[in-house]
């Protein structure tokens, strides 16, 4: 059990969920701009693992038609992934963390705010990256649209749960492969809507199920999550 | 307006089987500091933790009258950021104003004005415990909680803090210290941890 009674007294400073985002999200873009080298990365893992299907597979156009969104997909998952385990522990080591738990604002402000900034510095290149590299599988133009698309939709929701799973694994030994573990399963329903998305209009179907799955799954993630990520940063400073 | 005021009632705090403290009491007023004594592995950094919310107590209650800013071991400054950002960002996550003029002068009294623009990692362990000195010049927080804050800092950075502490007590704020240093004003009230 225990009680600790607060009362704001005098001359406490006000906190707001909007300005904890804020604070998050543009410290975190200051350290994406110091630091180019960590979205350049996963950019050029993206395209680069990407590029090389094509080429273990071999130049027959329909294959690559029929297997292109469901390889850049699972690209921009793994891509995705590897920019993840710094999220919360580069904060979590130097004591940052603790700060912004303390801190006036409401916890999922600022966890929200920091998901978004990772989100701009890894999922944003990468679905900008897409249709360029779809043309490598000769895919088409509706269907490049849609693969964008749907990484517009599904690159914050891989935010969303890894970030989860970072915050879940802070303090633990093995961090990454653990991580790895957590999050990759996590990741399976939008690599299937995804994919399926893209595939759907690569057959001349709709799309529009399966995004707006997506879209529904973006909106309960970007509810839910902050606040289990809060829940877990507490257990983590305890 | 009633001055920021610190309870503890009877706090304890278990780490896995072993009993770290118990029935550890204290009260704290405007214009008092507290040092928390105590032998490594006493609890003090528990006690602190407990206090400030981050940890919780297996018993016992905290009263907390005052906004407070808590700084522990870890220094929260970025290895990226300068020392002039990192303290901009510290403050602004507390939602303190401070204009440039008033940040670079902190940085000055503490003596990182020729290292404002390097980034953090260039900084050594004391340089980073002074950003966190200029931390406490600019904050308004009644409330100090700190651990250990003389922790690698030199002489005249130690001259420092016990300036910054004396200012602060005399505007009627108050702190909770742990330090195994003897400082001046010296505390009101001392809390020994273990005994």
């Amino acid at each position: 059990m225990n009680v600790v009674i607060e009362s704001p007294g005098p001359a406490a400073p006000e906190g707001s969920f909007g300005a904890g985002f804020a604070w998050a999200f543009t410290r975190d873009l200051l350290l994406a701009r110091r630091h180019p080298g960590e979205t350049v990365l996963v950019v050029a893992f993206f395209a680069l693992v990407a590029s090389l299907f094509p080429l273990g597979v071999g130049a027959e156009p329909q294959l690559l038609a029929r297997i292109g969104p469901g390889i850049i997909w699972v690209c921009a998952l793994l891509a995705a992934f590897l920019s993840l385990p710094p999220l919360f522990a580069t904060d979590y080591a130097d004591g940052m963390l603790e700060q912004m738990a303390l801190s006036p604002h409401p916890m999922p402000g600022w966890i929200a705010g920091k998901i978004a900034a990772h989100w701009m510095s890894s999922g944003l290149p990468l679905t900008v990256l897409s249709p360029l590299l779809g043309l490598q599988f000769g895919l088409d133009a509706a269907t490049l649209g849609t693969l964008a698309l749907a990484l517009a939709l599904g690159t914050p929701i891989l935010s969303l749960l890894g970030a989860a799973c970072s915050a879940l694994t802070l303090g633990a030994r093995g961090g990454g492969t653990l991580l790895a573990l957590l999050a990759l399963p996590l990741f399976v329903p939008v690599l299937i809507f995804g994919a399926g998305a893209a595939e759907a209009a690569a057959g001349g179907l709709s799309a529009a199920p399966h995004l707006s799955l997506l879209g529904a799954g973006l909106i309960l993630a970007a509810m839910a999550v902050p606040f289990a990520i809060a829940a877990a940063v507490r257990i983590a400073l305890d | 307006m009633a001055g920021p005021h610190v309870e503890g009632r009877a706090l304890a705090c278990k780490r896995g089987m072993a009993t770290l403290f118990r029935d550890v009491s204290f009260v704290l007023e405007a214009g008092e500091w507290l040092a928390v004594r105590g032998a490594n592995g006493s609890g003090k950094t528990t006690l602190l933790r407990c206090v400030a919310g981050l940890t919780h107590a297996d018993a016992g209650s905290v009263e907390r009258a005052g906004d407070f800013l808590y700084a522990g071991h870890l220094p929260a400054i970025n290895d990226s950021l300068d020392a002039s950002e990192n303290l901009r960002a510290l403050l602004a996550l507390r939602g303190v104003a401070a204009d440039a003029a008033a940040i670079d002068a902190a940085l000055d009294r503490v003596g990182l004005s020729g290292r404002r623009m390097l980034p953090a990692r260039r900084l050594s362990a004391g340089q980073r415990r002074r950003v966190g000195l200029a931390r406490l010049a600019l904050d308004p927080a009644p409330i100090w909680i700190l651990d250990e804050p003389l922790a690698a800092l030199d002489d005249a950075g130690q001259a420092l803090f016990t300036q910054l502490l004396g200012g602060h007590v005399r505007r009627g704020g108050l702190a909770m210290v742990a330090t195994h240093h003897d400082l001046s004003p010296p505390p009101v009230r001392e809390l020994r941890m273990g005994a």
